[in-house]
């Protein structure tokens, strides 16, 4: 009976509080005043460190943990993966602008040509594709590693996302993630926009919920409860199933489009990951 | 209902009870006191889980997203609207991210009962 509700991705929509023919420029600046009214004195790039940002207590035992950063052994051995050949001699740095370093806030991208939102992710893994070798597998492990040394490469870059206005493709794909943002799913009902949204700085039962700008600037993130490192996608799979809501696939069109419309959002915050977080 | 429903239902019934053998017991241990069954299904965080949101009685470590639960008879003279509310929250308020309890089958009608008494009770 459950079962149902678990499969069912509810599709109500929360009305957002936000006019309803927004351009993606005028989201970005609504949302941003939305979240600096919400939390006064917090500068816009302190909202790259997710609930640090608004929580004091939280982000002393954080700020302890940074010192000595659970990530750094992730990003040399991602170092030496992104530096290691492929079998046909070429390497990551072939497939990227700048050889790949400190490109990282320029993600997700428009691909013009195949009409669909290309993450970094997704290019590291075509990259492999491309030069005959299988793609990595998702979530965790080398994956993450690989991008831990591009975020690490890429710190201090200013996160800017760009949505063509010549192509009308790009924005019904940035959309479609301000949809799922915004839609009721799962058994117990939530959008994302419920937790990080309206209830940001709320707690819930004891976690304190850390508000949506600034949530794609600092990943891979070491995550206490995963004890490793781990991708965005697996974060958003969490979030799905905490509502119990069925988790989509890795790097689905859904997953990517989302990705885009957050990390949208945070145009302008500079990116520091990888990150660290309970 | 046919004879074939019933037995279907009963069926399924029995598989759900089986497939939460925690919960079953949970019921079995406080069936004498009715109070104390509601309130064990409000804490219990894989069913009300309703101390995620609100500040209730002794509860530990409470959300700070919704009002706390007391004074609910002043509040809620009419016991039936106390539990259309936590039946479907949405119904009252579209945009309240307090989970629907009885539309979405989270708990049973029997379980929103007992939690109905015991929030009413604060
Ligand atoms: C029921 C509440 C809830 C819902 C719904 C929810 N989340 Fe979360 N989310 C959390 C909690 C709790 C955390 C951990 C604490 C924090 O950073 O907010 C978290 C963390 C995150 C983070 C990591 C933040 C960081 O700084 O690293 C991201 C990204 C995120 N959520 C995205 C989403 C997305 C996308 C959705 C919808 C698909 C979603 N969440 C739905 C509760 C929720
Ligand atoms: C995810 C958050 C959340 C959870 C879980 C939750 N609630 Fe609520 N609840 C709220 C919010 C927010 C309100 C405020 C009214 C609204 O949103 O419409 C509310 C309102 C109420 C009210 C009305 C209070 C008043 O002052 O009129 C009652 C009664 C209530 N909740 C009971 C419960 C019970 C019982 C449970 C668990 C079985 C529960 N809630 C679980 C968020 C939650």
């Amino acid at each position: 009976m459950k079962l149902r509700y678990v499969l069912l991705a509810a599709a109500a929509l929360v009305a957002t509080p936000f006019a309803a023919q927004a351009t993606p420029d005028d989201d970005l600046q609504h949302y941003r005043e939305f979240f600096m009214k919400k939390f006064p004195g917090v500068p816009l790039e302190e909202f790259a460190n997710g609930v640090y940002a608004i929580d004091a207590t939280a982000r002393e035992n954080w700020e302890a943990i940074e010192e000595f950063p659970p990530y750094e052994p992730d990003v040399e051995a991602g170092k030496v993966l992104f530096e290691t050949p492929f079998k046909n001699g070429k390497g990551y740095a072939s497939c990227f602008p700048n050889d790949g370093i400190g490109v990282a806030q320029n993600y997700p991208m428009w691909d013009r040509e195949k009409g669909r939102v290309v993450t970094l992710e997704l290019a590291v893994n075509e990259c492999r594709e491309a030069n005959g070798e299988k793609a990595l597998k998702p979530f965790k492990g080398e994956i993450a590693q690989v991008l831990a040394y591009m975020a690490y490469t890429s710190r201090g870059n200013i996160t800017n996302v760009e949505i063509p206005k010549d192509d009308p493709r790009a924005l019904e794909a940035y959309e479609s993630g301000k949809h799922f943002y915004f839609a009721r799913r799962g058994q117990l009902n939530f959008s994302c926009a419920h937790c990080h949204f309206d209830n940001a700085g709320q707690l819930l039962r004891s976690d304190r919920l850390s508000p949506a700008l600034g949530h794609t600037t600092h990943w891979p993130v070491y995550r206490a409860k995963w004890n490793e490192l781990g991708t965005l996608d697996r974060r958003f799979k969490g979030c799905n199933e905490q509502v119990r809501a069925k988790a989509l696939e890795n790097q689905s069109e859904e997953y990517r489009n989302l990705e885009y419309f957050l990390a949208h959002m945070s145009n302008g915050i500079p990116l520091n990951g990888p990150g660290a977080r309970k | 209902m046919t004879v074939h429903n019933k037995l279907l239902s009963a069926v399924l019934l029995l598989s759900t009870v089986a497939a939460l053998p925690a919960m079953a017991a949970d019921e079995k241990k406080d069936a004498s006191d009715p109070l104390a069954e509601g309130k064990a299904i409000a804490f219990d965080r894989g069913r009300g889980n309703c101390l995620a949101c609100h500040t209730i009685a002794d509860g530990q470590s409470p959300g700070t997203i919704g009002p706390p639960l007391i004074v609910m008879k002043q509040r809620y003279p009419d016991k039936a609207k106390l539990r259309a509310q936590i039946w479907d929250a949405t119904v009252a308020n579209p945009r309240t991210p307090m989970p629907p309890f009885g539309r979405h089958e989270i708990l049973t009608e029997a379980e929103i009962d007992k939690v109905v008494e015991y929030i009413w009770s604060l």
